[in-house]
């Protein structure tokens, strides 16, 4: 039973962390209807940025100027920041000209973006080749302990602030005037530059949007996994972008709320998997239920089936 | 018009006139192999060669991957894992295959696959050259085969789908690869013989890869693999299959309406391509004695596409072009020849211009002499700071892959060949015999429709 | 089948759209070498039924029998194969590949492809790769753009991949021939021409056509029937006099007072 909650917790968890960036793939395709591959490079370069920031802060010495939270939040809008103007630039040097090639050439782009963000932070003048790890923010340990089920502090930050952002992009995406925008172009691209909208900030505002959430979950991911040193350039991003990405496909691509579910869901069943049938094909498991899904409901739990106009 | 089976019928040429036409490839294949590993192999230094065995793997992987990004405009990121599976199934043949039959692991060929490990064998072929030869073609079968069940549930959907399903079969084949059980070292044969073959075909190495393999794969061997490779390729495209092939990248829904059977044909250019990386991981393996899935990545998936990309989508010898410069390129830059770096300039250039511009004239000239000049002048500059450049190289691809699809999406030369760039028109491919007079045709034609209205046969 | 009176039948076919019903008991007979017509303002429901009829879409209900044969349900490259074969109002050519290739890959369906065949080049198929090269040529000559074979398809003029994508279609050796407004963006003259070059293929080849057109001249001087299409639904049916005749399509074309 302790295992099964622990498990649990523990999916959920990393469920919300690839929720995050599942929406950033999800809101991309809605609006411009291609594969943001560079999506998980921009989601590694939001835990390099968390862990440059930190350490530039004094994270973790023994002078740390300000108490934990508060450096956190630094941590966090700083690495949205930059990771958010690195995404405006991508979108509108690499993307914004093919706004009306095929998907294909797009995605060869996005290939291409995403080499070039891996082997540059790999360069010495940006993070260099060393691993590194995040320096320490919170107490390690846990925090309290419910029906044996060790709820650390970190887990606790993870679990909030996924939730605070999620809460944030629902009120975005449904209450605000910029919300109809990006619904309305995701809906139809045409028709709502016919209604006065200005698309091409619409789709950069959205492409902006979802690269800052993929960097808080880069943050995230380097809060919870603090103690571990991280490579520059490791198929470990690529994994867990693609993992997001069947979250969303999942989920129903395009789809926000599909998009949050869908990550709950691959986090539990990785979870469940290694716990419960072995550790040592914890990556097949996801691609399994890729396979799965696309044979069976390929629009994705919550998507709509799309008829291609002749 | 007379149904089309019908008529060709009576246009088909007698079997013995064709018979040049089947047998050259075969023959033009083994004179190359020949002529690299007794003439070329010999003259030039063990390391060049041995560039040019990987150059020769990559061609393989590169026009097959070009079969399926391509000719028909689907896009698989998983190559290397079809490369990875064929590798390992040439390999456990090759392996535990010479431990059954022969005793040992050690190299049992002849001198065609002899790299001087060893003892010169004498004799031409030897019996481990059977082994190495059929565990190849075997791996590029289990390949296809592999390619048959992940294509044909993805083939269905949307291409972008497929892109992700063969990173993700690319990723679990590594994954699986990874873990299976330690290798049984060859000194251990004795222990090996006795254990059944299904257990054996467990004990890959895991995470340590799979050594020690005796290396048959010399010039020879990969040479007359690219051949074949290169003359299957060109002929399927400039087939009536590779017009169906191209229609599917085309027009997906107007291909379909002409009564190609889409999937069918997507399935066979995926299979197809997946036999050939199949067959270039088993050569690979055997080459350095050494497989190691982790090598065999999406990064390795990445390298072939670009190489796909650059020498255009659908180009046969435009993948061939990209993937040998491709593979030397790191090696002139961390090394450059005395002579090669002004003229390496000069022909990026020149090949920038060919990519950029549509005439030429005297301000493609001069943007090609710019062009030399600052592409040499970086050069200099980093040999003066000691920079590195081979370490940006990958940048370099990167950038280059990026500015590929915003300037020319099409890749340097498009579906075309090198030899159709010089003259705007294709030669007339099969030109007819004897070309009938304009007048005669819709005449008779118009005869024997309204002769017999209901005569007309050919639709089922 | 020389019973059969219909070489086309087409038997309330229909579809919707989510909650839209884009064609409802649609219902067509075409006689063997008829020449029909389909009109109807702008979303009327005339190329999704051409979809529907092509397999492109599946109809929720009905049934088309071509020489008696039901296709419902079956892929579009077997309706093709079947013998119904079509153009597109938004012109569908393989832009990369020559004009006489485009033509070529109509010949496909009927021939025989082995992989074996295919990359040994046996007599078998070098026979047939030149008995596809001769009837493409023939076709294109019809259409008078043999002179252009070798041309990309994409760099011909509009009126030239028109003409192109029907002979493409009548490589298929079809029995039923749809054309998708094969007139758009012709001038007068091409206009002019087009018919007597319909009426020509309807007559050389023997087979039936059924067009969309919204060019009345065309429409009315070519079809010996016309049906009309008004959302989703069939207003009238007749000879060109009674269609145009017709109180409901007067009201569906002009609105009313």
């Amino acid at each position: 039973m302790t295992q099964f909650l622990q498990t649990l917790f523990d999916g959920v968890t990393v469920g919300c962390l690839y929720a995050l960036i599942a929406l950033g793939y999800t809101m991309v395709y809605g609006i411009l209807k291609f594969i943001n591959f560079a999506h998980s490079d921009v989601f590694a370069l939001g835990v390099w940025m968390s862990i440059t920031i930190a350490a530039w802060l004094g994270v973790g010495a023994a002078d740390q100027p300000a108490p934990a939270w508060y450096m956190g939040a630094l941590v966090l809008l700083g690495t949205m920041a930059f990771c958010g103007f690195v995404g405006f630039v991508i979108e509108r040097v690499a993307y914004k000209p093919l706004r009306k090639a095929p998907r294909l050439n797009v995605l060869i782009t996005a290939i291409g973006v995403s080499l070039l963000l891996q082997n540059i932070g790999q360069q010495k003048f940006a993070f260099g080749p060393y691993p590194k790890s995040m320096p320490k923010l919170l107490e390690g340990g846990a925090l309290f302990t419910i029906a044996d089920v060790q709820v650390r502090t970190s887990d606790v930050a993870v679990i909030g602030t996924a939730l605070a952002l999620m809460a944030a992009l629902q009120f975005l995406i449904y209450r605000t005037k910029l919300g109809s925008a990006m619904r309305a172009v995701s809906f139809n691209t045409r028709n709502a530059s016919l209604m006065g909208i200005n698309v091409d900030r619409v789709i950069s505002f959205t492409f902006v949007v979802g690269t800052m959430l993929a960097a808080a979950a880069g943050f995230l991911y380097g809060l919870k996994y603090e103690g571990q040193a991280k490579q520059t350039a490791d198929s470990m991003w690529v994994m867990l972008g693609l993992k997001a990405f069947v979250a969303a496909v999942v989920g129903g691509i395009g789809n926000v709320r599909g998009a949050v579910l869908g990550g709950l869901l691959i986090g539990l069943i990785e979870f469940f998997g290694v716990a419960y049938v072995s550790s040592q094909f914890r990556d097949a498991y996801v691609f399994a239920i890729l396979i799965v899904v696309l044979l069976f409901k390929p629009e994705g739990v919550l998507g709509r089936a799309t008829v291609e106009k002749v | 018009m007379k149904p089309l089976t019908e008529q060709s019928r009576t246009m088909s040429p007698a079997a013995w006139t064709v018979l040049p036409r089947m047998a050259w490839p075969l023959l033009a294949g083994l004179g190359i192999a020949i002529l690299m590993q007794f003439a070329v192999g010999p003259s030039v230094s063990g390391f060049t060669s041995q560039i040019m065995l990987i150059a020769g793997i990559n061609i393989i992987m590169a026009v097959s991957l070009t079969v399926v990004n391509g000719f028909t405009g689907q896009f698989s990121m998983g190559h290397a894992g079809f490369m990875a599976v064929g590798g390992y199934v040439a390999a456990t043949l090759t392996y535990y295959g010479s431990i059954k039959m022969f005793g040992t692991a050690d190299f049992a060929g002849g001198t065609i696959s002899w790299t001087g490990s060893g003892e010169n064998p004498g004799s031409i072929v030897g019996k481990g050259d059977y082994l190495f030869v059929i565990s190849c073609l075997v791996g590029g079968v289990v390949s296809a085969i592999a390619g048959y069940v992940v294509g044909l549930p993805s083939l269905r959907l949307r291409g972008d789908y497929l892109a992700i399903v063969t990173l993700g079969f690319g990723e679990i084949v590594r994954v699986l690869l990874q873990g299976t059980n330690p290798q049984i070292q060859p000194w251990k044969a004795q222990e090996a013989a006795e254990v059944p073959f299904y257990k054996l075909a467990t004990m890959l190495g895991g995470p340590m890869g799979f050594n020690l393999l005796p290396t048959y794969t010399t010039l020879f061997w990969v040479y007359l693999f690219v051949v074949l490779t290169l003359i299957v390729c060109y002929r399927l495209k400039s087939s009536s299959s590779g017009r169906a092939f191209l229609s599917i990248r085309e027009d997906e829904i107007a291909s379909q309406a002409m009564g190609v059977d889409v999937t069918k044909y997507k399935v066979r250019a995926f299979v197809l391509a997946s036999f050939f990386a199949g067959v270039a991981g088993g050569l690979y393996a055997m080459s350095i004695g050494a497989i190691n899935a982790g090598d065999l990545g999406f990064q390795k998936s990445f390298d072939i596409i670009i190489m796909v990309v650059l020498g255009g989508m659908g180009s046969i010898s435009g993948a061939t072009v990209a993937a040998v410069v491709l593979t030397i390129l790191p090696e002139f830059l961390r090394d450059p020849p005395p002579v090669w770096p002004l003229g390496l300039a000069f022909l990026v250039a020149v090949v920038l211009a060919q990519a950029v511009r549509k005439h030429w004239n005297i301000r493609t000239l001069a943007g090609i002499a710019v062009g030399t000049a600052i592409l040499e002048g970086a050069r200099l500059y980093c040999v003066s700071r000691g920079i590195d450049i081979a370490s940006f190289r990958l940048i370099l691809y990167a950038l280059l892959l990026i500015a590929m699809m915003l300037l020319r999406p099409q890749g340097l030369l498009g579906v075309r060949e090198v030899w159709e760039l010089f003259g705007h028109r294709r030669p007339n491919p099969n030109p007819s015999p004897d070309p009938k007079p304009d007048a005669a045709p819709p005449s008779k034609g118009t005869s024997k429709a309204t002769g017999n209205p209901t005569s007309k046969g050919g639709a089922s | 089948m020389s019973t059969s009176p219909a070489v086309l039948d087409v038997d309330g076919i229909a579809i919707s759209f989510g909650g839209l019903k884009a064609v409802q008991g649609f219902s067509l007979k075409i006689p063997p070498r008829g020449l029909y017509g389909l009109i109807g303002p702008n979303g009327a429901g005339k190329t999704t039924c051409f979809n529907l009829l092509t397999g492109v879409y599946q109809p929720d209900s009905g049934a088309v029998r071509l020489e008696g044969v039901n296709l419902v349900g079956n892929k579009p490259h077997l309706i093709a194969a079947a013998g119904l074969s079509r153009t597109f109002q938004n012109i569908r050519l393989f832009g990369e590949l020559s004009v006489l290739d485009n033509v070529k890959l109509g010949c496909h369906l009927r021939g025989r492809h082995t992989l074996a065949g295919t990359i040994l080049r046996t007599a078998a198929y070098t026979g047939q790769e030149r008995a596809i090269t001769d009837r493409s040529m023939e076709l294109l000559r019809i259409f008078g753009l043999d002179g252009r074979a070798q041309e990309q398809a994409r760099n011909l003029p509009y009126g030239d991949q028109r003409r192109l994508e029907i002979a493409r279609a009548l490589a298929t050796e079809p029995r039923v021939l749809l054309l998708d407004e094969p007139a758009a963006g012709m001038n007068p003259q091409e206009k002019i021409e087009l018919r007597g070059l319909i009426r020509q293929i309807r007559d050389r080849f023997n087979l039936a056509i059924l067009l969309i057109e919204h060019d009345m001249g065309v429409v009315m001087n070519l079809c010996e029937h016309i049906t009309v299409l008004n959302f989703g639904q069939v207003i009238a049916a007749g000879t060109p006099e009674t269609v145009q005749n017709d109180p409901k399509v007067v009201e569906a074309y002009l609105g009313t007072e």
